[in-house]
């Protein structure tokens, strides 16, 4: 075991325990525990939010499996990363102020208690949280698999072993702490990933002998892998864009995303945290995505991406620092697992149980419950990604793009078309998933439909299921003031 | 209350602007990446090392784009209460 790698990324954990603990004493003190272990009772401030939405956004992918394609394709990739600028200030800027308002005034503490209180649907509500339940957790399944990789890589343990040491520290304090917890965590966890890749840019820069040395090397290699389109050529300009529904603007369709725009605590906290958010987004992918690239010359030959970062850290770091860079993957992917782990929770207590099931639940009951799913929970996971399924493995390729596909239109017109009904949402959920999922297997049997990523026609599909079907049924204008 | 709340008028301006950040985002990106990029290699000119279609489009993009939000934000988005009560109170 290299323990002067493993050290620094034990302190860190420690670090993560200890703020896990410390949220958890005041939640004990709270008066409104629902909107307090779910939504941080709607009180964080510009930095918090802004850092907890690039670590959630910012998972495994982003971090090991984004810079380990960068590595194989060239700056196409990176051209393709930076699409995820547009996150930092898009989702805030549409939810934006009227998101918080309406949820305020709906008291909705999940994107599913806003929908419910927008369509006034039993359908809407029961369809929303049965595709975050499936796709969610299916995607927090992957992460935990990303998670237990990255530690077995490190440490030498079993996959089993450190499988079970990423369970625990995340259950933990998620159980315990709740969404301050979490968005806590998420801030410092933030904050490594942005100083960890900063260092290892620099690092990799020095071990390249200078930015124009490397991209000497790389042209001597291979001259596609400095133009926008890919080793191979096969990057078109119309895959790449599309990347912009995928992982840029479809964003805003994200629930574990969206429960964040309902979160802070006033107009001052989500003007800086949309400035906070740009820079440090652009920041984390720039550079991560060109390590990923600058290491191809250092270090040839890798064959599986997802090492790319943890063997260019070894090799161009003292293994102290290696190992406070690589708590940098480590705090993404966990930062991710945690707040999925909550979305779905709250999706099971707060949108099914409570609603449907009892809603006469005691705070005492609620409370025990909460906790109770959370756990059970992260053990299901846990159990499932000793072995992973294959069913698990295929649901989560739709995770993200099915997810935006079917809650963009609902949200973001339930927001701000006052002719959007709930049976434009139902219609717009279920066209959303459906054509992904057909799409998603025409593009794997006879390659990319007009040579853009899947999720492109299933949000169009859905914006036009959304409005053909909230005026042909049921048509009504929508009161916002009510 | 009466006819449509005052800070919602704020909010679809500022939502607005959102959709036109990332318009614009788009084609800076999209513009000078193929713009430039679409050129063979041995014809590439190079800024701090990097490809100048890589650098435009992405490091100095990244940098404009940051810019606008900070002058956007700071100048063009005005702080409205959230709360009822806050409102009621005004």
């Amino acid at each position: 075991m290299n323990y002067a790698v493993l050290i620094p990324m034990i302190i860190f954990l420690i670090l993560i325990f200890f703020i896990g603990y410390w949220s958890s004493r005041k939640l004990a003190s709270s008066s409104n525990f629902i909107a307090d272990y779910f939504l941080g009772g709607r009180e964080l401030g510009g930095f918090v939010l802004a850092m907890t939405m690039v670590a959630t956004y910012g998972s495994a992918s982003s971090f090991l499996g984004g810079p380990g394609t960068a590595y194989t394709m060239g700056f196409g990739w990176v051209l393709l990363a930076m699409t995820q600028v547009v996150t930092g200030y898009f989702v805030l800027m549409i939810l934006g102020k009227k998101f918080a308002i309406m949820a305020r005034r709906y008291k909705a503490v999940t994107m599913i208690d806003f929908l419910k209180a927008r369509y006034d649907s039993k359908a809407v509500v029961l369809l929303s949280a049965l595709s975050i339940i499936i796709f969610l957790f299916s995607a927090m399944a992957a992460q935990w698999i990303g998670g237990a990789r990255l530690i077995e890589s490190l440490t030498g343990l079993s996959y089993n072993s450190a499988l079970f040491l990423f369970a625990v520290s995340v259950l933990v304090y998620v159980t315990i702490g709740g969404f301050r917890a979490v968005a806590l965590t998420d801030a410092v966890q933030g904050a490594v990933m942005l100083v960890g890749t900063l260092i290892l840019l620099i690092a990799v820069i020095f071990a390249g002998g200078g930015i124009p040395n490397i991209v000497q090397d790389l042209i001597n290699e291979n001259p596609n892998l400095v133009t926008p389109y890919g080793a191979e050529g096969n990057l078109s300009a119309a895959y790449v864009s599309s990347f912009w529904i995928l992982v840029g603007v479809g964003v805003v369709g994200l629930p574990q995303i969206a429960v964040r725009a309902m979160s802070y605590k006033n107009s001052r906290s989500m003007h800086r945290a949309l400035i906070i958010g740009t820079l440090v987004t652009g920041i984390i992918m720039l550079n991560m995505h060109l390590i990923g690239v600058f290491a191809r010359p250092i270090l040839p030959g890798i064959d599986v991406g997802d090492k790319v970062i943890p063997l260019i850290a070894l090799e161009t770091l003292p293994a102290w620092l290696a190992g406070i860079v690589l708590a940098a993957p480590m705090a993404a992917i966990m930062s991710t697992v945690d707040s999925l782990l909550l979305i779905v929770s709250s999706s099971i207590v707060r949108d099914v149980y409570l609603n449907y099931i009892k809603p006469e639940a005691e705070l005492k009951t609620i409370k025990r419950i909460s906790f109770g799913v959370t756990a059970m929970l992260g053990i299901g996971v846990f159990l499932l990604a000793l072995d992973p399924p294959d069913l698990l493995i295929f649901l989560n390729l739709f995770a993200f793009g099915g997810l935006e596909a079917a809650f963009i239109w609902p949200v973001v017109l339930g927001l701000y078309w006052k002719w959007g009904n709930k049976y434009g949402a139902i219609a717009s959920m279920i066209t959303g998933i459906g054509t992904y999922i057909a799409l998603h297997f025409y593009n794997q049997e006879y390659g990319n439909l007009l040579g853009v990523h899947t999720v492109t026609f299933p949000v169009l599909l859905s914006l036009a299921a959304f409005i053909a079907f909230s005026l042909l049924i049921g048509r009504k204008a929508y009161d916002y003031a009510g | 209350m009466n006819g449509t709340d005052w800070r919602f008028k704020i909010a679809h301006r500022e939502a607005l602007i959102g959709v036109g950040l990332a318009l614009f985002n788009f084609v800076w990106w999209f513009g000078f990446a193929y713009g430039m990029g679409s050129a063979s290699v041995e014809e590439y000119t190079y800024v701090f090392g990097l490809p100048a279609w890589f650098f435009y489009s992405c490091v100095v993009g990244f940098l404009v784009i940051a810019v606008l939000v900070i002058v956007i934000v700071k100048f063009f988005f005005v702080e409205v209460p959230f709360d009822e009560e806050e409102e009621e109170k005004r």
